[in-house]
């Protein structure tokens, strides 16, 4: 029998963003709107958040109010270890924020069995002046934790902090990354039913982000309901089971995460795998070529937004000459999520560099080979390079993006290695070994 | 945790804006927390500071001497019969706890909107601890009375018994004001504004500088709505219950009371309320 610890019904949730200007018909005299404004602001800040009944029914098509969550349901059960993602602005946020009882739902209701502990940042509660010691005990309080429970877990905290003889100094003279693991140390311990862990977690070094990801999976597997929130889809998907996927507040999928992740990469929007101009003015370029669509695809040629590190994969372009007589060659750079450009590669069929292509429409395909990229998400820029004009047709950055996965965690090929391969790139490189036995090595 | 599944508390996140009063189950859930809450204002206070505690003893004592300069001495305002040293002390204290929570609790709210937006527990929580962080800066500075009453030779009376009652009085006024108007403040921002006016106008509709025995008996029955009024002349009395200017005037403590106590229900219900939407109008 599974016990339920989470269950939203219908739960929106509204803003008002402004509230238009209400001019009186004497607002020519200034005298007269000094006097007027007061009374006039009263009623504009006292309807920040109310709403009339035609409002809440989504009847009105008013441009002042935000639907930060529209008509949100779903479950959780015990043990269940789900990740949301979305674009930024869908929803997430607040979704957890409402959760979490830090603002109410404007509609709906829902319900949580347990202790429920949101971690939306590091150190809430922490203070420079107090100690270490101190410190525990605030934040682990303030994380809803009780005195005797922390009096319980306190040398666990310090020893999973590292921070040892400095528990009796000011935290203001801690190094950053000191009072960091403090406060994850505390947070890490605390024993909610259902754990809210916000993506600004996965901030700080890479061994404090596979930590909190660590601890997350442990907790997960004690039997806790862990929600998380991330933009990272590698994490996402190595992490969770279950997915949700938000978008303009709304809830469009809640599938297994592989699912999940597959749809958010390719949804439409700023950063998919797949993009098309449909109105060729619009395309980048100028009369001689305009870009018309840009795919990542799998090993199939089938568009995808997440290619597991096992596969090759490639980036199709495809562009439409509309003059003739200009040499054309596009090449491509990959840019990894940290804005870092990893490679750049030009067309490799270098005839056009010279011969000037026929008007019509080319299709071509940059072939990435397999156990190449890191995980994590690419970003892909595609330029166009007119040979005869000596210059740059289109440049066009972040045209698409897509996640490479390790869903085998092939790693470094052994399973006790936990931590992920570092470094911008993974190749698969070869490499070689020469013995000589003690007796043959040459000493001086 | 001990806790088995059945009897793991069940929270039920209603969009309605009920009126409901104080959730004292849940308060007694976070007493830890108010504990450390009030602990961590004392010490963050005076951190680093060379006076420490010291200085919940001259800043008062600071005042004292000015007002007993200025109108004990230059001006003369009466202080029916009591040297106004003595007369002032025993009104100065209580006074400086009360003005002095009043404005932390009131902006108590605002000055947290950081950690409001990132973590949830009752709200309450936050006027709550500088209501009960200043009784210990109160409690010091009670060294005060002590010596002024000593160095007068004043005898005690019977109606120190009435002590306990005023020290519940005294922290029930800050607490009915802070709670409209830490909740007020989160949506109407002129709140901090008006603050410093409001102070002053409590101040001066009470018998703290002057004998409340300057007011006419016409008025009397509006001066005693100021709760204060009923706080001051109770602590006057209790003290000083040997001077027969110096008796107990219930209508004023029974009208301070009375006051306080709605103000602190209605103002309870109010701050409820309000505390559901205060992140998002913050």
């Amino acid at each position: 029998m599974t016990n339920r610890t989470l269950s939203v019904d219908n739960i929106s949730k509204l803003y008002r963003i402004g509230v238009p200007q209400v001019t009186s018909e004497n607002s020519s005299n200034p005298l007269v709107r000094v006097l007027t404004k007061p009374f006039a602001n009263f009623r504009k800040y006292r309807s920040l958040y109310s709403f009339s009944e035609a409002e809440l029914a989504g009847e009105t098509p008013r441009n002042d109010i935000l639907w930060a969550l529209r008509d949100v349901s779903f479950n959780m059960d015990e043990g269940d270890i789900v990740g949301v993602v979305g674009a930024n602005g869908a929803g997430k946020s607040t979704l957890l924020k409402v959760i979490s009882r830090i603002t109410p739902p404007t509609k709906g209701r829902l319900t949580v069995r347990g202790r429920v502990s949101c971690l939306l940042e590091v150190g809430t509660g922490f203070h420079g002046e107090l100690t270490g010691r101190e410190n525990i005990y605030m934040s682990g309080t303030i994380l809803g934790m009780r005195k005797r429970e922390v009096d319980a877990k306190f040398d666990d905290i310090v020893e999973f902090s590292g921070i040892g003889k400095f528990v009796d100094t000011p935290v203001k003279r801690y190094s950053s990354g000191m009072s960091v693991r403090l406060a994850f140390a505390v947070m890490a311990h605390l024993e909610p039913d259902l754990l809210i862990v916000d993506e600004v977690l996965a901030v700080g070094d890479v061994e404090f982000q596979r930590k909190c990801l660590n601890q997350m999976s442990e907790a997960g597997d004690r039997g806790r309901t862990v929600m998380f929130v991330s933009h990272n889809m590698s994490a996402v998907a190595r992490l969770c089971k279950r997915g949700l996927f938000m978008r303009g507040g709304e809830l469009v999928q809640d599938a297994p995460i592989a699912d999940v992740v597959y749809s958010y990469m390719t949804a439409g929007g700023q950063s998919s795998a797949e993009r098309v101009w449909e109105d060729m003015s619009e395309a980048p370029g100028d009369d001689s070529v305009r870009l018309h669509a840009v795919k990542v695809v799998g090993e199939n040629s089938m568009p995808t937004g997440t290619v597991d590190i096992g596969h090759a994969m490639g980036i199709q372009i495809t562009f439409d000459v509309l003059e003739p007589g200009h040499q054309l060659s596009p090449y491509i750079t990959m840019v990894s999520d940290a804005g870092i450009d990893l490679f750049s590669s030009a067309d490799s069929n270098r005839q056009f560099e010279s011969e000037p292509r026929e008007i019509g429409r080319y299709t071509t395909i940059c072939w990435v080979p397999s156990e190449f990229l890191a995980e994590g998400t690419h970003y892909v820029r595609v330029v166009m390079r007119a040979m005869n004009r000596q210059m740059l047709v289109f440049r066009e950055s972040d045209v698409v993006a897509f996640n490479v996965i390790d869903e085998k965690n092939s790693g470094f090929g052994t399973t006790w290695w936990e931590g992920k391969p570092k470094g911008l790139v993974r190749p698969n490189l070869d490499w070689t070994c020469e013995y000589t036995p003690p007796a043959m090595i040459i000493k001086g | 945790m001990s806790e088995t599944p059945h009897d793991q508390p069940v929270v039920v996140i209603e969009s309605k804006r009920s009126w409901a009063f104080v959730d004292f189950r849940e308060l007694n859930h976070y007493r830890d927390l108010l504990y450390f809450m009030v602990w961590r204002s004392i010490k963050v206070a005076y951190a680093q500071s060379v006076g420490g505690l010291a200085w919940a003893l001259v800043q008062p004592a600071i005042q004292i001497l000015v007002f007993t300069v200025i109108f004990g001495n230059l001006v003369d305002i009466g202080s029916d019969g009591l040297p106004y040293l003595l007369f002032s002390t025993v009104a100065i204290i209580p006074w400086s706890y009360m003005s002095g929570t009043m404005s932390a609790a009131s902006g108590s709210l605002i000055g947290n909107s950081a950690m409001l937006g990132k973590i949830y527990f009752p709200r309450i929580i936050y006027p709550l601890t500088p209501i009960i962080g200043g009784l210990i800066n109160f409690s010091i500075s009670l060294i005060l009375i002590v010596a002024v009453m000593v160095y007068y030779q004043v005898t005690p009376t019977k109606n120190m018994l009435l002590l306990p009652l005023l020290f519940v009085m005294m922290m029930m006024v800050p607490l009915a004001f802070s709670l409209w108007l830490s909740s007020m403040a989160i949506r109407y921002r002129d709140v901090g504004i008006v603050m410093g006016y409001f102070m002053r106008m409590l101040m001066y509709t009470a018998p703290i500088l002057y004998p409340s025995s300057s007011i006419s008996e016409e008025m009397r029955g509006w001066y005693v709505l100021n709760p204060i009024v009923g706080v001051i002349e109770g602590f006057r009395s209790a003290l000083l219950g040997a001077s027969p200017e110096m008796f107990i005037r219930w209508d004023s403590l029974i009208c301070s009371f009375v006051v306080s106590l709605l103000l602190c229900i209605t103002g309870a219900i109010y701050f409820r309320r309000m505390e559901r939407i205060v992140v998002d109008v913050i």
